[in-house]
Parts: C-alpha cells; structure tokens; sequence
C-alpha cells in the first residue's frame, strides 16, 4: 500500500508519523476511506437502480398483505363503530344509521365505490356483495328506524354474520391476508381459527412447490454432473460444440420448449405412440404423463438443466486432472478417486447450480401452468390467478410474502450447513 | 395488449360528412380474431357507409383493467367495448360506464320496441347493451364415437362412453352442468346450487369423472383437444367448435343439452372522447339487421327476437344455415341455462377456493 511505503519518523509521543507530521494511522484510514467512497460511488447506480425498481417496489406490495383500507376510506360513519362493537353482541340502531349514510355517500360519490366496497366484503362472506348492492339501491328512501328498515330490505342484515363480515372488512391494517395465506381464518372477535377443511389449499400448494422444486434440483444434478463432468475433460474443440447442444435450448423460448413437451408427452404423443408402436403398451394403456405433477416435473427439470451444467461446467474446468491421476497412483481406486479427491473439489460448482435451479423452480409458473393439469401447479400459479382474475391483490402480497420468507430461511439454513462462501460460478 | 390498429373507412368518409356526426372517428374495442371480423364485416361497415364517420378497431383481452386505468386517468380512448357480462355489471357497479338511455334502440321492422325485441332480461344492466348470446356447450368428435352422447348426463356417464372428459378449469359453468346430469332441471340450478348440500352435490358429480378430465382454460384448447384425440368429449364455446367444423371441416358435433349461455355486450367507457357517435354506433349496430348480419359470420346468437327470422347461411358455404348452429335456435334452446352473474358475483371466492382445494386433492 502506498501509504506505508512513504517515509515515516516517530514522534514525541512514540506514534508512527507520516512525512507531514500526521499519525501514520490516521493517514491509513483517510487513504481507505477514500478507496472505499469509489467502490461505493462505482456501484451507486446499481445500487439505487435496485433499490428503486426492486426493493421498494417489493415492499410497498407487501404492505398490501396487511393493508386494505378499501372499507375505511369510502365507509367512514359505519368504520369507526365496527371497530367499537365487540363482535358478539347485537348491532345498534346507530349501527344501521350509519351504514345506511354510508351506503348513500358511496352510491352518490363520484367514483361510485359501493363496489369496491360490496366486493372487499364479500371476500369475508360470500353472499355481502349482492346484499351490499341491493341495499345501496333502496339506501335514499329508507326511513328511521334504520334497523328495522334495512331488515325489512333484506333480512341477512338480521344475521351477525352478516355485520362480523363487515368488521373484518372494516380493519385497514389486518393480520386476516396472512392467516389467509396459510389456511387460517381471522375472526371479527379477533381469533385465529384453521380454514374449513374444503377449502384448505395454501399449505399443500406450499410443500408441493418445496417438493417439485426438490426432486427438480436433484435431477438436474443427476443428469447435468455427467455431462458437465464429459464437458469439461473431452478436447476444448468437441466441448465447445457440445457446449452449443446445451446453450441452444437454453437460447430457446421457454414457451417453446414447454409445448414441445406436451407434443412429445401427451397421451397421442411422440413417446406414447412410440411405446404403443414397439407393443410395450396396449392402444388403450397410454401413459399419462402429461397435465399433471410428472408433466411438471419432466418440462422443469429439461428447462433447468442448463442452469445446473453450466456452473458445473465451469467449475470441473478448474480441478486439475493431476490430483486424481496422483491418487490412483497412490493405490486408490476408481471410485476412492472419484468421491475422495474429485468430488470434493466440485462442491462449490453443486451449491451454486444447485442454489440456482431451486430458486428459479420454487418461483416457477408458466411451464407448471400450461403442463401442470391439476396435480402439478405451484404456489405461483396461484399468485398469478390472484394477480389477474380474483383481484384479490392482498391476498396474492400475502402468498408471496409468506413464499419470500420461505426462501430466506431455506437460504439461511443452505448458509449453515453448506455455507455461502462455498459457492463457486467459475 | 395486443393491439391491432386498423382504420377502416376510406378518404371519401371525410368528402360525405353530411350527417350530425360528420367525420368522427369512433374507436371500437372487441376480442379479435373471428369475432371482430364478424363485426367489421356486420357493424362496422354499413355503419361507415352510412354516416360516413370512421372507426378504428382494436383488440383486447377483455377484463375492466384497461377501462379502469383509462377513467381512473381521466384519460378515455376508448369509446365502445365488447364486454362480457359479468363486466359489464361491474363497470356499472364502480361507475366505469356511462348510463345508456334504453329509447334510442330502434325498435324491431314489425313495430315492436327493443325493450320487449331483446330476449328476456338481457337489457337489464342500465349501462349496456347486449349482442350476441354465446354459450358454453360439450363437444365430441363423431368419427370416434358413431353412436355419440345425446344429452349432458352422457358427458358424466363414463360407463357408457368411456374416455378423457376436457374441462375448463374453473366451477364456472362446471358446477352447473353437473347438477343438470345429476337430474335438476335448468330453472332450479342456482336454487340448488345456493345450499352447501346444492355444492357438495354438484362436486361430487364432478368427482365421478375427475380421474379423466384434462382441464383447459384457452377457448383455443378444446378444439385442440379433440383434434389430437387427447379427450373423447369436452366442454367448449360454442363458436369454437363451430369454427373447427365449418373452415377446417373437422367432424365434430355440438350436443346442446344443458347448455350455459351468457352475453356480450357493448359499453361506452365514462368519459368517452365521441360518445354521441358512439351512442349512434351502438344503436345502429344492435339494430335487428346488423344482428342478423353478424350471425352469418359466427355462430353466437342475436340477442333481438325479431332478428331470428332473418339469419341466414354461412358467408362462404350458401348451403350452412346458420339458423340451427346458434344456442337461440329452438331445438338448441330446449334445456338451457342462463349463467347467473349475480350468484358468481357473490360465491366466486368461496366456489373458486374450494374447486382449486378439490382440484388439488
């Protein structure tokens, strides 16, 4: 380093000084400071490129799994009663009075948000959002009392089901879109009790994902380590063009890829026709390995192949062919060789295509959905089908918030027992 | 979005412009593909002819979000779009939609005013107007099973016809069409459908066939589907199936029985930049006529009574009567259902959680 190779004294007080006088120390931390304001300053616009399109983008989504505020904004005379009425007893004439202000409010603003409203509400209870609606209507010529006038409308508003609804629906901030997330329900009174059994769904879709993903990474590395190994010790002239096999699909439309499959899997398909022409199978047998969790399994596993070659690839380049020769010279057999000194030295190239392939597949959802059938979507389908159809946008932050933590702590427990520094691209 | 820009209408629309609405130019938004062609060829032209106004085409993927970014913006292009009708209730619900007033449809060549011309109950949502009936029906192709289902308990019967069943992968439809093969008549499946014991009922119906459904969710798929022999019957919409028989002559056969039939309507966004020509598009197009126009172009039924009578062949087969091929036509209409958007509109969350939880089981 510069700094020390300058000439130096001792002062009077015993400290190293540099030419000028200044401690030697203090001159060391100016000069490293300065070398580290570059590097930050070098990746400044990545950094704030990230932090604006990823990071802050992500967490104002997130918000949404635990903020609603669609029944609080255009309901105010109604909200600040719900959240004072216990849940249990016998909704008050106010009550009434103040859901029928709001109801003429809303129908008269000029966004018309009654159904925004009746649709946030129904998603507590099938059946509010026509109750909403219809009620709305008939809000301007209801007279008092309110409560009897509304029950005569329609006679769901004598049901406390009915109004404990609306108390869920009336709490901006909610716990109710995680609990929702993983197959519990948020009651009015403010208890946590498990999802109808007919309608539990998240947790399985949650191992499934985790499972699919598993098998996935471990037959990339079961298929991908031979060829890498074959890869990396052939001359450099035949590697490169097997290289090309492996990089063209990569180069390939995955929607491409995904509908090649189905051509090749499904039940008048390529194989199927083939198994049938060489009498493995009966006419009437086919297999089914298509529109469902087989299906997904085998388009997944081709598509990330590459994924799991290449580091691989790179990594096998670097482990010197002499340590395996050495130790069969020192008497150890093939298989001794293999998994005591070359396996070994290939760790680094598993972790990281290992790493990749799981978090590319644990997020996957196109090829799930097109081959998926019933048995062999992920998480993320539903994600999407919350995203795009339900717009129950919430519900989908709160799914994808639970999936995020998912992964950190998966990606913690890869950290101690593989260890990220054991991590190698090339 | 895929947006397919076509202007239509020639230079000689701006030396006519004699009409109130002289040289407009109206955007009209629809589906695309062979319906919108059924538009051009039905609506869109005459109309030009007539007021010598233009009209930019453009296609969508229907859904509200579009509209709604468009009025949330205070930014309207659009001044018509084709909807469902589910849509449609909604963007009158939130205030997407301008409220149409009902007396300037014409009314039908015999004198009869629209409000009793359109079917039943289909000029109920006060900020559109519908067009055509389209249904969702069950298909099979007739060069593999010669003696082929009749009605829609054969689709669930799988002693009787065995094979892959193709369903769309949503209760949707799905529900109501198993309680009709389960026996309940048409008029009483939302009825029965609105008790839990009305639920369990039609899922296990479902659950009768589940080991041999392939589930779809394109309209593309089910002709597909039965093209490749992957399923030996599936549900589909009906122009669909038409269109793979009538232009790729393939022999499949549409069993009506049980039938769902919804709407498309039209809807002027709130804000529209020329609503007063396309208050004038609209009703011209939803004119007996131009209904009966559309229909020689696809098989999706007029929504006007009186345009029945005059549907007539295929545009390039003189000897394909239209007439039967629509689910209006009386023999197809015989046990039919209407899809019921205010039960979805209530129920979808509940139904569709527990159809992705018995899918998944």
């Amino acid at each position: 380093m510069a700094v020390m190779e300058m000439d130096h004294s001792v002062d009077n007080q015993g400290r190293l000084v540099a030419a000028d006088g200044t401690p030697l120390k203090q001159r060391l931390a100016q000069a490293l400071f300065m070398s580290r304001l570059r590097a930050f300053g070098l990746v400044t616009p990545l950094l704030l490129f990230i932090v604006c399109v990823f990071v802050i983008p992500i967490l104002i989504f997130m918000t949404r799994g635990v903020y609603n505020d669609t029944y609080a904004q255009y309901m105010p005379n109604s909200t600040p009663l719900l959240q004072q009425w216990d849940g249990d007893s016998e909704p008050t004439e106010e009550m009434y009075e103040a859901m029928v202000k709001d109801f003429i409010a809303a129908r008269e603003h000029p966004e018309r948000p009654i159904g925004r409203v009746a649709t946030r509400v129904n998603r507590e209870l099938s059946g509010t959002r026509s109750l909403i609606t219809s009620t709305a209507r008939r809000a301007k010529r209801m007279e008092p009392p309110f409560k009897e006038a509304m029950i005569n409308a329609r006679d769901d508003w004598a049901e406390i089901e009915t109004w404990q609804a609306f108390k869920v629906a009336s709490k901006s901030l909610t716990p109710a879109y995680y609990a929702a997330a993983v197959d519990w329900q948020y009651t009015a009174t403010g208890e946590f009790i498990p999802q109808d059994e007919l309608r539990q769904i998240y947790i399985r879709l949650f191992l499934r994902t985790l499972e699919i993903s598993i098998v996935v990474t471990l037959a990339t590395l079961l298929l991908g380590y031979p060829v890498a190994y074959l890869l990396s010790t052939i001359p450099n002239r035949i590697a490169n063009l097997l290289l090309i096999l492996v990089l063209l699909p990569f180069w390939t439309s995955i929607l491409v890829r995904t509908t090649a499959w189905i051509a090749m899997l499904q039940s008048q398909g390529v194989l199927n026709d083939l198994s049938v022409f060489i009498g493995l199978t009966g006419d009437d047998q086919r297999f089914s390995l298509i529109y469902n969790k087989t299906g997904t399994l085998i388009a997944m596993t081709h598509i990330l192949l590459p994924f799991m070659i290449l580091p691989l690839y790179s990594v096998m380049k670097t482990v010197p062919p002499s340590y395996v020769r050495a130790a069969k010279s020192l008497g150890a057999t093939n298989w001794t060789a293999f998994w005591r000194v070359y396996f070994p030295q290939t760790v680094p190239g598993i972790g990281a295509g290992g790493l990749l392939v799981f978090i590319l597949a644990i997020g996957y959802y196109i090829t799930p959905a097109l081959v998926g059938g019933q048995d062999g979507v992920m998480i993320s389908n539903f994600i999407d089908n919350h995203m795009r159809s339900t717009l129950n946008w919430s519900l989908a932050a709160a799914l994808g918030g639970v999936l995020l933590v998912f992964v950190l702590f998966l990606y913690w427990i890869y950290d101690k027992v593989v260890g990220i520094d054991n991590m190698k691209l090339g | 979005m895929k947006l397919k820009s076509i202007l239509i209408g020639a230079a000689s629309a701006v030396a006519v412009g004699s009409a109130a609405f002289a040289a407009d130019t109206i955007t009209v938004v629809s589906w695309g593909g062979a319906y919108t062609k059924s538009q051009v060829e039905a609506y869109h032209k005459p109309w030009i002819a007539k007021t010598g106004n233009q009209i930019v085409s453009e296609d969508y993927n229907g859904g509200l979000s579009e509209i709604k970014a468009q009025v949330e913006a205070g930014n309207v292009t659009w001044d018509i779009v084709d909807v469902e009708l589910s849509d449609a209730v909604r963007a009158c619900d939130e205030g997407l939609a301008e409220e149409i007033d009902m007396s300037i449809l014409p009314p039908a060549p015999d004198g009869t005013p629209a409000a009793k011309d359109f079917i039943a109950g289909t000029l109920d949502v006060p900020c559109a107007v519908p067009t055509i009936v389209w249904s969702t029906i069950f298909a099979y192709d007739s060069s593999e099973i010669a003696d082929g289902p009749k009605t829609i308990a054969d689709f669930f019967d799988l002693e009787k016809f065995p094979g892959k069943r193709g369903i769309r992968k949503s209760p949707k439809a799905n529900l109501e069409m198993a309680l009709m093969a389960d026996g309940v008549p048409a008029d009483e499946v939302y009825d029965v459908l609105s008790t839990s014991e009305g639920v369990d009922r039609a899922f296990a119906k479902l659950d009768s066939i589940k080991s041999e459904v392939v589930w779809w969710e394109a309209g593309a798929q089910p002709p597909q589907l039965l093209a490749d022999g992957e399923v030996a019957m599936t549900t589909a919409y009906n122009g669909r199936i038409f269109n793979a028989v009538a232009a790729e002559d393939k022999p499949f056969n549409i069993v009506w029985d049980g039938q769902v039939w919804d709407l498309d309507l039209w809807i002027i966004p709130k804000g529209a930049p020329n609503k007063e020509a396309a208050k004038d598009f609209l009703a011209f197009s939803t004119d007996t006529e131009r209904l009966a126009g559309q229909a020689s172009w696809i098989s999706y039924g007029p929504t006007r009574k009186s345009s029945s009578a005059l549907v007539g062949s295929y545009h390039s087969k003189p000897d394909l009567a239209m007439g039967p091929q629509m689910p209006t036509a009386p023999e197809n209409f015989a046990n039919a259902l209407q899809n019921n958007f205010e039960f979805w509109a209530d129920n979808q969350d509940e139904l569709n959680e527990r159809f992705n939880a018995w899918l998944a089981n």
